[in-house]
């Protein structure tokens, strides 16, 4: 009468569309939470997923209890000094040590804490944000393939074997069989009820309908239960996913005004940006490019590493970008997307030739250039440039961060999801 | 403490243990389940049959959150639930190993499979056992819980929630949820019996009761343009007549604006509540008797020379864990433990029906020296925890618990100290302590008194206050909760003993 039931394999997740409910409900709290949480984070361990604490009183469940006051009488365990009459001085805090007895269910916990995976970070993270101009650009040279059903085939290997399909097969096909068969047999069977209704019952006519009611018989019974015919097997097909690739230009002034603080925040924005790209792109480069009066392509190590010296000229950096776009990455078959971050000073002449090359030769060739200019006391020559590019093309982004906190909005503010 | 887990009696049988290692298998676990069950018989517990599930531990986790309901509708609190029962558990911070079982027939027991063979035979004399024939024998959950019917009535209002949320959005049941949820502890009748519960009587009424409820309400509510002198007279009766405990009955009855399908949801979690409604009056006994169960079959087989030493160390220290009491200074204290208390009683029971001391004979001369196993079905049977404790709370136990009684008065700068563990004390501790677990004590008496029916369709509750305790802060928020149901505004009344009223919080529908 009782009985053993191995559960272990059924009902997994059970608990997943309440999860869903929960992290839907406290949307906002947990995308604040996100915001706060990624500020504190390394560049490297950006893409993970996420410890989140929202204020505890924010989901309570409420339910009428007793307020402090009145009069209450507690039991307590443990008592060694005690002797009835004695008078003691209210514990402080109200709940500690002597417990007021109030309601079982208060426990006294100020955050709630739990875990988002990687996945549910990143949607809360980048919620509300898209990448304009997004034109996925195909690329037939990297053949990506899915595996898609595609309806039920009589040939295939015996794992895809389908067996509601196969008997639905042979129901069938012994219906079509045997129908000639029944019919004769329920016409001779008339035939041999006529015959015995008129006493002929034993007649050779009756005999030979006997005769052909039993043959009639044994041809229905013949009919096989399954036959190979009937088989049928799940089709899987391969097919091809379009896949898109982006290719992002870090472009970072490491000139002698950059400092460490500058240099972090621009990292952290870099950071930001080639996450967003990773939820849009299956695959990414990364061209790194530091300049100060000339530019070079680095690796990420040495991009934020090293400090140099110097002045600034800004063209330098723009101009190796163009030519690494016309000989590594054509614009048919890459999404370019660029982002440039400076403390905005400038040599004074290079500006307006900043300005020629982004209009004639980058634009028309990137999805999106974001400059950031990273706390500038003032906005120089650059930034005036950049204002007269951003009036003429839509592909031109610019802000300015001024603290650490700033590169969390800057970035909503540049990826805001634009209302056609 | 320390008396009650004094070891057991040398064995007289030689050693052949049922099994050496502490891995588990299906094949032992059958042998367990029925040597546990052997031994179950011989002291005459009667139980539903049992289905002993294994599961993993994120299955146990899941069983957590949804309050111990095997199929349980969606709802956000569980997820939240869920997620801080997962994230202690990963912290090590809770074991998951007994405590799961589902009071219906055959009653369902949770095994989670990375525990121990120890920890197995733990938890199936537990819950298969202890709990199991508690279940099916005190009168609180043979009255008010039906174990046939509530796999299928759980069925069924799963399936109505999902169906109401595709029909009219997973927002509105959200939100209509929340508001019962809020109001389930005054969605109970302490006083009246309720009807069984079953699948197919329920879906046959449903539309039937839809139809029949709306009627009803539109009667109410159709109100004549009487002449003023007609209406006041009309107002000197109030609506309900009688002030009504059960708020979650009376908005499902009476709430002007609620669908059909609202009303049937409010349904479904005040018949939810008042099927776990036994369980919360019932806690120290339900885990005592369990507690002394596992204990008392355990140590029998150990003493038939069916276990080993080492299982029995591994079992009795995963048991001491669970009876012990912190003092009410240790930082640990957190309330009575109803484990130990519960534990402690029944121990002391059967001890004062086998050992029975002069004070024992004084005060229990019924019990002493009596068949200790029929006085413990008795007491089992006939009790809830305010009454078990009113009852049977000996003065060797206060004695031993260093029990004391203390008052906390707003009107006094101090505490005081009114009873301890002494001749004088031991009936005003026992007296205390058994309040202690009167419902209507913990939580605040509110019921419904009166519906303006002719005016602006107001909704008054009133709340009885017991030793002048007001009602806490969240109070506002819950009356929101009320009025979301009502439709109409909604106004919360205190009366203190002396029968004056005083205005506590409104809410605008």
């Amino acid at each position: 009468m009782n009985r053993l039931v191995d559960r272990r394999l059924s009902g997994k997740n059970r608990s997943a569309v309440n999860r869903q409910r929960f992290l839907r409900r406290f949307k906002t709290q947990i995308r604040k939470a996100a915001a706060e949480a990624v500020s504190g984070r390394k560049v490297a361990d950006l893409e993970r997923g996420e410890k989140i604490s929202i204020p505890s009183k924010d989901l309570s469940e409420p339910i009428f209890h007793h307020g402090p006051g009145g009069r209450r009488n507690i039991v307590l365990p443990g008592n060694r000094e005690f002797v009835s009459g004695d008078r003691v001085d209210r514990p402080e805090g109200g709940g500690g040590g002597g417990g007021s007895g109030g309601s079982p269910d208060g426990e006294g916990m100020d955050e709630f804490v739990f875990e988002l995976t990687k996945d549910e970070f990143m949607d809360y993270f980048f919620q509300d944000l898209a990448l304009p101009d997004l034109v996925k650009k195909q690329l037939a040279a990297v053949p990506e393939v899915k595996k898609a059903r595609a309806g039920f085939v009589s040939q295939g290997n015996p794992s895809s074997l389908h067996v509601v399909r196969s008997m639905k097969q042979a129901i069938g096909r012994r219906m079509a069989m045997a129908a000639g068969p029944r019919d004769a047999l329920r016409e001779a069977q008339d035939a041999l009820e006529e015959l015995v209704a008129q006493g002929r019952g034993a007649s050779p006519e009756a005999e030979a309908l006997r005769e052909e009611i039993e043959a009639l018989r044994s041809r229905i019974a013949a009919v096989p239960f399954i036959d190979t015919w009937d088989l049928r097997y799940a089709n899987r097909v391969d097919q091809p996913t379009p896949s898109s690739q982006a290719v992002m230009f870090c472009l970072l002034d490491v000139s002698g005004s950059m400092d460490e603080g500058r240099k972090n925040i621009a990292k952290r924005f870099f950071m930001l940006l080639y996450l967003f790209l990773t939820k849009s792109y299956e695959r990414i480069d990364v061209v790194f490019i530091r300049h100060h009066t000339v530019a070079k392509e680095v690796d990420e190590d040495e991009f934020f590493a090293s400090r140099e010296s110097g002045g600034t000229v800004v063209s330098s950096a723009l101009e190796l970008m163009k030519d690494i776009i016309l000989e590594r990455y054509p614009s048919a078959s890459w999404n370019i997307y660029a982002a440039q971050a400076s403390d905005g000073d400038n040599w004074e002449d290079d500006s307006p030739r900043c300005r020629e090359l982004l209009l004639q030769s980058i634009l028309p060739l990137t999805q999106y250039f974001a400059y950031v200019e990273i706390e500038a006391e003032e906005p120089q020559s650059l930034w005036h440039e950049y204002e007269r590019v951003k009036a003429a093309s839509p592909r031109f982004a610019m802000q300015r961060i001024l603290t650490l906190e700033d590169i969390y909005p800057v970035f909503r503010e540049l990826f805001r999801k634009k209302v056609a | 403490m320390e008396t009650e887990m004094e070891s057991p009696a040398p064995p007289v049988a030689p050693r052949q243990p049922l099994s050496e290692g502490s891995e588990w298998t299906f094949e032992l676990l059958d042998l367990y389940d029925r040597e546990i069950a052997r031994v179950a018989a011989h002291y005459g517990l009667d139980t539903y049959p049992n289905q002993i599930e294994v599961i993993t531990s994120e299955q146990m986790i899941d069983a957590y959150s949804s309050v111990g309901m095997p199929v349980g509708y969606h709802h956000w609190s569980y997820g939240k639930q869920f997620l801080s029962t997962q994230k202690s558990y990963k912290r090590g911070q809770m074991g998951l190993a007994y405590e799961i079982v589902i009071n219906s027939n055959p009653c369902i027991a949770y095994l989670m499979e990375e525990n121990t063979m120890t920890m197995q035979a733990l938890v199936i004399a537990h819950a298969a056992y202890g709990h199991n024939s508690f279940f099916k024998g005190n009168y609180l959950f043979r009255t008010w819980t039906d174990a046939e019917g509530i796999l299928d009535y759980l069925v069924f209002a799963r399936n109505f929630i999902a169906e109401c949320e595709q029909r009219h959005g997973e927002v509105a049941v959200e939100e209509l949820l929340d508001s019962c949820h809020a109001l389930m502890n005054l969605g109970v009748d302490r006083y009246k019996r309720p009807a069984k519960l079953s699948m197919a009587k329920e879906q046959v009424r449903q539309a039937e009761r839809e139809a029949y409820l709306q009627s009803q309400v539109n009667d109410l509510w159709r109100t004549l343009p009487a002449k003023q002198a007609a209406g006041q007279e009309k107002r000197a009766a109030r609506f309900p007549s009688e002030p009504q405990e059960n708020l979650l009955y009376f908005i499902e009855k009476n709430a002007p604006q609620l669908e059909p399908w609202q009303r049937e949801i409010v349904r479904i979690v005040r018949k939810i509540a008042q099927y776990f409604y036994p369980q919360r009056q019932t806690q120290v006994m339900n885990e005592g008797w369990a507690t002394f169960w596992h204990y008392t079959l355990l140590n029998h087989l150990y003493d038939e020379g069916k276990l080993t030493d080492g299982f029995m160390m591994e079992f009795l220290q995963s048991h001491t864990n669970v009876v012990y009491q912190p003092p009410y200074n240790s930082r640990f204290y957190s309330g009575i433990n109803p484990y130990a208390l519960g534990f402690s009683m029944f121990q002391d029971l059967r001890r004062i029906c086998e050992h029975p001391t002069e004070e024992d004979r004084s005060w229990f001369p019924e019990l002493a020296g009596s068949d200790w196993v029929k006085s413990l079905d008795f007491a089992m049977r006939n009790f809830k925890d305010e009454s078990f404790v009113a009852q049977y709370l000996s003065p060797k136990l206060i004695r031993d618990l260093k029990l004391f009684a203390m008052v906390d008065d707003d009107r006094e700068d101090k505490l005081e100290v009114t009873a301890i563990h002494d001749d004088a004390g031991y009936r005003t501790v026992r007296q205390l302590l058994a309040e202690q677990y009167n419902l209507g004590n913990r939580e605040p008496n509110i019921q419904v008194y009166d519906v303006d029916v002719f005016g602006d369709r107001s909704l008054s509750l009133r709340h009885y206050m017991h030793d002048r305790r007001p009602l806490g802060d969240s109070t506002p928020e819950m009356l929101r909760h009320v009025a979301r149901l009502w439709g109409y505004t909604v106004r919360i009344e205190s009366v203190d003993q002396n029968g004056e009223t005083r205005l506590v919080a409104t809410s605008e529908g």
